[in-house]
This record gives structure tokens, sequence and C-alpha cells, in this order.
């Protein structure tokens, strides 16, 4: 018997040696350019003038109650988010109705929309030339230049972010075991709890943690609707600006530094979350852009 | 039409669209409202100014040369993560979120701490007399940055899921590895670079945070239309915001529809008769 | 193209799939792979077209080693198990792709005609501007082997042809895959796991088991003569009876059969219902009839014999049988293999 060799392949397309290396090496050096250098910088920056100037920075009133704000906002909007995303997927996936592709185009809108244009809309709404603001002035109710408009302009940005993960799961996975439940005579909630749930938990805590990032990260569509008011309706981006363009590049990047932090950590929850088997059901391009094609 | 047998159809539909209809279709209504209440002369007028057509101008023009980048580096990086393995892989397939992940306004700041004439990468640029900061090529960068997930992202299951068995038979017919990608891999993306695509020139038209640190902000020519409403609302000029808003958000819904058209058409294959 | 496999290897992380097989293909024989799951069969298939490289051993095309010539270079036609034909392309289209791709350039007109020719041959006229997912199953296995027949290969290798296909469109295509192989004279290889359609199909037969070649032949040689128990049970329905051998005759409990060429001791005798009769009078193994199974061809009993065993046999629709019956059942031929 002639030399025994293991485990050779033959070539898949793009597997010459020379041409492999040279686009692993083009995309590495890309990928540290433009995605791992900015990170890098931050943290660069944010320490260039020594640990206590950057200790300064965190513990400033201001900072501190940016810090406070955002996580409000995260506090209110992403359970509210939550409970929509888990109403919206419920309806699509276990029932059938006229209008459900139209429904699933609107929940994706926010995604195609600027958050300038959130945030500008929302001023018709709630602003003092808008539809309801007048009414609200007169009970001196203030939603917008205020902590409630932050809020419900983070709603919009984030609207389908949990929506997006369920409906495609959840459709995959059909109805009979909700059905089988109902017939055993198990309530609504009690089917929800028992049978749904624990089949989409890790989809739901994907949908959860992004949803978080872009509350707490959300810079456009706040910016329009909370008047940058110092130390009272800014959250952590907002403030991120205001030192930035007060020349105080420093305290900007020390507190950009924790927002970094905070979207690391999202990352490495995502990553687990993944290997959970989160955020999987979504190989159908169509499905991707567009869910109502698989919903329909 | 079937009974329906699972309870909770009237509760779960009506948060629904309750939400969505707050949340999402009233302020949008409400703008559109506003917009359209201007009259066909005023509206006009103000979303052809010369200044609204410039913004225009280096909005789409640096969206398409990020999208256009975007499309041959995401490709490769998809390519290259879900084809080779090689140390640091999982790293690298994670590092592709960090965009997403990370808030606009950080990275508006970092890019610019990058690109500046004194930064990392400004001052070696700057020895070859190219200024990126405070320049169109600085808006370019920061689209670049934020919208580079989406066609990695969207490319990547297709690849994987993509038959083994398709490039062996065009391998066993003969194809060389440039025509194999270019007949067979390639068209097999196409849905799903189109998506990506659309995806990410939309997320670069209406990108703010990260691009208003690194764009100079100078009226005509490094003025996004995004930073043109802000300013027309600082300004107090309401109309105006909500008749360039109308624009980015008709735009939105043209691409929207034309990116499902093109799916569709894209997909036709698939049809069965 | 004469193909010839020199003690080939191929070991799939801990797997061992293929181990020391040697086979040789005549020039324009149609060849059956034969063997269960895991038998190794796809793999030998898939290292003759290059797909899999072998981890030790020579595959010979003719007298060229081609053990590590690349697929796209050998030369052969492969028909994948589920077809692989490219959705976005027409029938049409996937056809010519091999032309097209091919370093020999074609004119366009050549293409063309070459592709009607095809489209007639695999009796797909009318059809080529479908896309694959807008066929049945019986006729994308006929694009995938116009396809395949396209770039004039030295071999055609299918993988389980037939697998994905209803019975019925099975036996059509089985026929025509042989007359299409009368015509062209091509040296074919196939893969199956389904006895009847290798034994249909093929002119010579090549068992497999566990990596190994267990036994090859042409299907009279396979199937009257099997040379082990496990040739004999995959091939088809079989009794198995514990017997003795003594002196030249092996015995079942009554009844008693010439062997040759075993030593003395216990030993299996495997015979195929066909083989088996049903007697009210001895010699025979006594048993009783338990259940009538009634065929279109015709009657299939069920017995337990008195030492236990249960035993399967057929007989003539005419003949009179019960459940409840007592009687003998008789060997008309049995094979017999020793125990270990």
């Amino acid at each position: 018997m002639s030399t025994v060799v293991k485990g050779r392949k033959p070539p898949r397309v793009g597997d010459q040696p020379l041409f492999r290396r040279a686009l692993i090496g083009i995309v590495l050096v890309l990928v540290a350019l433009i995605i791992l250098a900015p990170l890098v910088i931050i943290g660069v920056e944010a320490f260039a003038k020594g640990w206590a100037v950057y200790r300064d920075t965190i513990v400033h009133p201001d900072t501190r109650h940016a810090i406070m704000l955002t996580v409000l906002a995260a506090l209110i909007a992403v359970p509210v988010n939550t409970a929509f995303g888990i109403a919206a997927a419920w309806a699509i996936t276990k029932f059938d109705f006229r209008g459900k592709r139209f429904l699933l185009v609107v929940i994706e809108i926010p995604f195609s929309v600027s958050p300038i244009v959130a945030g500008v809309a929302y001023l018709f709404v709630y602003g003092l030339q808008g539809i309801f603001g007048p009414v609200l002035d007169a009970y001196g109710i203030k939603i917008l230049f205020a902590i409630p408009g932050i809020i419900l302009a983070s709603m919009f940005v984030t609207a389908p972010f949990v929506a997006r993960e369920l409906i495609p799961l959840m459709q995959a996975q059909g109805r009979d075991l909700e059905e089988a439940a109902t017939s055993l005579g198990a309530s609504g909630w009690r089917t929800f709890l028992s049978v749904t749930l624990p089949n989409v938990k890790w989809a739901l805590l994907y949908g959860v943690v992004l949803c978080n990032a872009r509350v707490m990260g959300e810079f456009g569509a706040v910016s329009v609707v909370s008047g940058n008011i110092r130390g009272q309706t800014n959250t952590l981006p907002l403030h991120i600006e205001l030192l930035y363009h007060d020349y105080q590049a420093t305290g900007a990047f020390a507190s950009a530094s924790i927002l970094a932090l905070i979207a690391v950590f999202t990352i490495i929850a995502k990553v687990a979350l993944e290997r959970q088997g989160a955020g999987r059901v979504r190989s159908d391009p169509l499905a991707a852009a567009n869910p109502a094609e698989k919903a329909s | 039409m079937k009974r329906n047998v699972l309870p909770g159809l009237p509760l779960s539909l009506g948060v629904t669209l309750f939400y969505v209809g707050l949340i999402v279709v009233l302020p949008l209504a409400a703008l559109v409202f506003k917009a359209a209440s201007l009259g066909p002369e005023d509206y006009w007028r103000i979303v052809s100014s010369a200044r609204a057509l410039a913004s225009y101008r280096v909005t789409v023009l640096s969206a398409l040369g990020a999208t256009l980048f975007n499309l041959f580096f995401g490709l490769a990086l998809a390519w290259v993560l879900m084809r080779y393995r090689f140390p640091g892989r999982r790293i690298v397939d994670a590092m592709v979120d960090l965009p997403f992940a990370l808030p606009t306004a950080v990275a508006g700041i970092s890019l610019t701490a990058l690109f500046a004439t004194n930064g990392w990468f400004g001052s070696i640029l700057d020895d070859f007399g190219i200024k990126v900061a405070y320049t169109p090529l600085g808006i370019m960068i920061a689209m670049c940055f934020t919208s580079l997930p989406f066609i990695v992202r969207t490319v990547q299951p297709v690849l994987e899921d993509l038959d083994p068995a398709l490039e062996e038979a065009a391998q066993s017919l003969g194809g060389s590895d440039w025509e194999i990608f270019r007949k067979v891999i390639l068209p097999l993306l196409a849905p799903a670079l189109l998506a990506g695509l659309s995806l990410s020139f939309a997320r670069c038209l209406g990108e703010f945070g990260a691009i208003i640190f690194i764009a100079g902000n100078q009226p005509m020519s490094t003025e996004i239309t995004a930073l043109l409403i802000f300013i027309r609302l600082e300004e107090y000029d309401y109309a105006a915001a909500a008749a360039i808003a109308s624009v980015l958000l008709l735009t939105a819904f043209a691409m929207l529809a034309v990116t499902n058209w093109m799916q569709a058409r894209a997909l036709r294959y698939t049809a069965r008769n | 193209m004469k193909i010839r496999l020199d003690h080939v290897v191929k070991t799939f992380e801990t797997f061992r799939a293929v181990r020391d097989v040697s086979l040789t293909i005549e020039s324009g024989e149609l060849v059956a792979l034969l063997g269960p799951s895991g038998s190794g069969k796809t793999t030998i298939l898939r290292m003759v077209a290059g797909l899999e490289y072998a981890d030790g051993g020579h595959i010979y095309f003719g007298d060229q080693d081609a053990t590590d010539i690349p697929v796209r270079d050998r030369g052969v036609g492969f028909v994948f198990q589920h077809y692989a034909l490219f959705p976005h392309m027409t029938v049409a289209e996937n056809i010519a792709f091999g032309m097209k791709v091919s370093k020999v350039k074609r004119e366009k007109a050549a293409i063309d005609a070459r592709v009607a020719e095809l489209l007639r041959l695999v009796r797909l006229e009318g059809l080529g501007d479908r896309f694959p997912a807008q066929i049945s199953g019986g006729q994308r296995q006929r694009v995938a082997l116009a396809r395949a027949l396209a770039v004039d290969p030295k071999v055609l290798l299918l993988d389980e042809p037939f697998g994905a296909l209803d019975a019925n469109v099975r036996r059509d295509l089985r026929r025509w895959l042989r007359e299409i192989h009368s015509e062209l004279g091509i040296t074919t290889l196939f893969v199956t796991h389904d006895q009847e359609e290798a034994l249909d199909l093929a002119d010579r037969v090549v068992i497999l088991k566990d990596g190994h070649i267990v036994q090859q032949g042409t299907p009279e040689e396979v199937c009257r003569d099997p040379q082990s128990s496990f040739v004999m049970k995959f091939l088809g329905d079989a009794n198995v009876i514990a017997a003795e051998v003594r002196d030249g005759k092996a015995y079942a409990s009554g009844a008693a059969i010439e062997v040759s060429g075993l030593a003395d001791g216990k030993a299996e005798l495997y015979a195929r219902p066909a083989d088996l009769d049903w007697s009210l009078q001895g010699p025979g193994i006594p048993a009783s009839i338990t259940r009538v199974l009634d065929r279109p061809d015709g009657r299939r009993v069920l017995a337990t014999a008195e030492t236990g065993e249960h035993l399967e046999f057929d007989v003539e629709p005419e003949r009179t049988v019960k459940a409840g019956d007592g009687g003998f059942v008789t060997l008309r031929r049995a094979k017999v293999f020793a125990i270990g």
C-alpha cells in the first residue's frame, strides 16, 4: 500500500493558498482599521490625561445625571417594547387575519427611518406646533424637552427590535404545541408561559439586549426632542456631544468609554445568546428584510 | 379562513395596533400632515432650495460610495468568516456587530479623533495630501462604519446554507473558481446582497450621530440632509424642517418598495408553476 | 474508459469509511455499488469523481494515475443525489453550463444544438425554459443526467440516482437509464442501497459492508451464490433456521440438505420464501400456519416451527392453506453458513 495521508480535501472555490491568505490579510487589516481602531482610541483618549481626570469626569454631577437618565429611559422603554414585541409576535404568528403583511411592514418602518426624522415627527405630535401640544400645554403636561419625550423617541427607534427576533422563530415553530396545550385545557396565559416562552426565551433575551443597547445609545431622535438641557434632559450620548463641543475632549471620551463598555458587553451577551441558538432563524434573505413573506 | 383555536387575538392584536399606532404611525402621520399643510408652492421652494439640494447631493453620493465600499468589503468579510478557518475568526465575527452596538455619537467622536489631521490615520493621510475629517470623505467613512454589518449579516447565513453539492456540480462540469463564483455563487447570494445593500443605503441616508462630528457641517458642501433638518429646527423654522424631513421619509418608503420589488424579481426562479 | 481502484483507503476524522478497496470497472460496464448506509459506497464514488481525495492507494483512469487529479480536470459526469441543479438557471442553462465554462470554446449555436439534442435524449423537449423549481422530481433527475452528459464525460457517476423519487417513477427511470447506457456505452458507476435497483440495472454488482467489498459479480452470481450470510440477508427476505452439519449434510429439525465444503458443527441454514414449500407429509420441518397473506402476485404463508422459529414461504394462490393448519415445511434449496 502507498503512503497514507489523512484528511486531504479537494480544494473548494477560493481555496488556493495564495488567494486565501491575501483575502484573509486584507479583511483583517480593514477590520482593524475600521472597526477595532475606533474602539481602541476611545480608551486611549479617555485616559489621555490620566486616571484622576477620568474619574473626575465620571463622578461629575452632570455625568452622573446623564447616566441616571439613560438608565431610566432604558428601564421604561425596554420593558414596554418587550411587551409590545411579545404581543405583536403572538398576534402575527398564531393567527391569520387580513392586513398581516401590511402590519409587518409598518412594524419594520422605524428601521428605515432616519432618527432625526423620528424626532421631528414627535415634535409635530407633542410640540407646541403639534397636534396635542396646545392641549398638553394648557394642562401643564410637559412631554417634549423632558423625560417622556426622550422615552417616546427611544421607543420609536427600537419598536421592531424584540418583535423581529420573535416573529421568525415563532413562525418556524408553528402552532401545534400551543393548540395541543389549549386542547388539554390550558388557558391562554398558561399556554404562553409554559409552552411558548420556554421555546423562545433566548430569542426574546437577544431582542431585549439589542433593544437596550439601542435605547442607551440613541442620539439623533433624542437630541431633537430632549432640548439638551444640561443636568436635566441630557442622556449620556447627548452629554458626550455637549462636552465635545465644549472642547472637553477627554471628558467626552471618558463618558463615551462607559457606552463603549456597554457595547462590548452587548456583543458578548449576543455571542453567548447565539450559542443558545438565538438570532439564527433568519436564514431566508426575504424573511430578514421582509418577514411578511414567511408569515403570510 | 380557519377558525381560531388559540386564545388571545383581541388582546395581542389590540396591544400591537395601539402601540404601533401611537408610537410609529401617529408621529409619522403628523409629520406628513405638517409638510402637506405647507401647500405645493412653499413645499417645493423649501425642498428644492439650493442648500437643500446640496445636502441631498452630498448625502446620496456619500451613501452610494459607502454602500459600494461595503458591498465589496462586506462580501469579502462574510466570505472569509464563513469559508476559512483562522485564529481569531470568532472574535472578528463578534466584532462585526460593534458598529451596531456602539452608539453613533461615540463612533462619531472616535472616528473624528482617528481621522483629524493630528489623529492616528489623519496625520498619515495628511502626508499624502488626503484630508478626511471635515470633508465629504469623512462623511463617507462614518457611513461605512455604521452600515458595515448589514451586508455581512445578510450574506453570512446564505453562504452558510449554500448547498455544497452546487459547487461540486459546477466543479465536476469543469468550471474554474472564478466562473463558479460569478455564475453560481454570486447569483445565489444576489437576493441577500440586495437586501443588505438597501438596508445599508437606507441607514447611510438617515445617519446623523456618527456624521455630524466628522463632517465639518459647512452648508453647500459638507452638510447632510439630516443635519439641515436639525438646523432648521434650531432656527424654529418648523415648516422647513417638516418639509425636508418628509423628503427623507418618502425616500425611505421608496427604498422599501424598490427593495421588495427587486428581491421578488431576484427570487422569481423559486416560484413554482 | 477502464477504472481501477488499487488498495484505496479513506478515513473521516476517526471513522474509517473505506478500508483497502480494490476494484476494476471495465470500459463500458454498468456497475452498482450496493450497501447499507455507512458501508463506504458513496465515499468510493466521490473518490472516483475527485470530490474526495483518497488517504492511501491509487485510482487509475485507463493507464493514468488519477488519484490526485482535481474533479474539474477528471472528465467525469456526476449526478448528485438531490441533483444539485442550479436553481437560478433554466433547464437549458443548466445543461449548457459545462459547455460554457469548458476550456474548449464552442459557438453559441453549437451549444444550443447540443442542448436541444440532450433534451431530446432525456425526453424533456419543450421544458428548456423552465426553472428547476417548476419541474417534477423525475424531470429534475433527467436534467441532472443531461447536464452531466453534456461535457462528454469519460465516466458517468450517479449517487443514489433514484433515491428521492417515488416507486413508479423509479421503475420507469431505471429502464430508461439502462437504455441510455446501451445507446451511449459510457462506463457507469452508481451507488444505491436498494438491492432491487442494483440487480435490475447493473451488469455487475459490488456489495459493500463497513468499507470492505464483501462480494462482487453479475446479478446472477450474487443472487444464486451469496458468499456470506450478510449478502444473503441484504439481497432479500431470508428464513434463518438453526442447523447442524454432519458428514456433508445439514440437518434442521426433520429436514436435511446436501452441503459441501463445511466442517461438522453448528450452522445456519438460509432459505428464501420461494425456496420453501408446504406439505402435509414429512419429511420436513414440523410447523403450523399462523397467518396467510394474500398479495397480487401470490400467497405468503407465515408459520411457526415446533422449535419456535418463525418461517415465511410462498405458495401458489390456488393452494388451500389457512391459519391453524399443521404440516411440514420442506426445503427446495438453501444456503448453509457455519456460525462464527
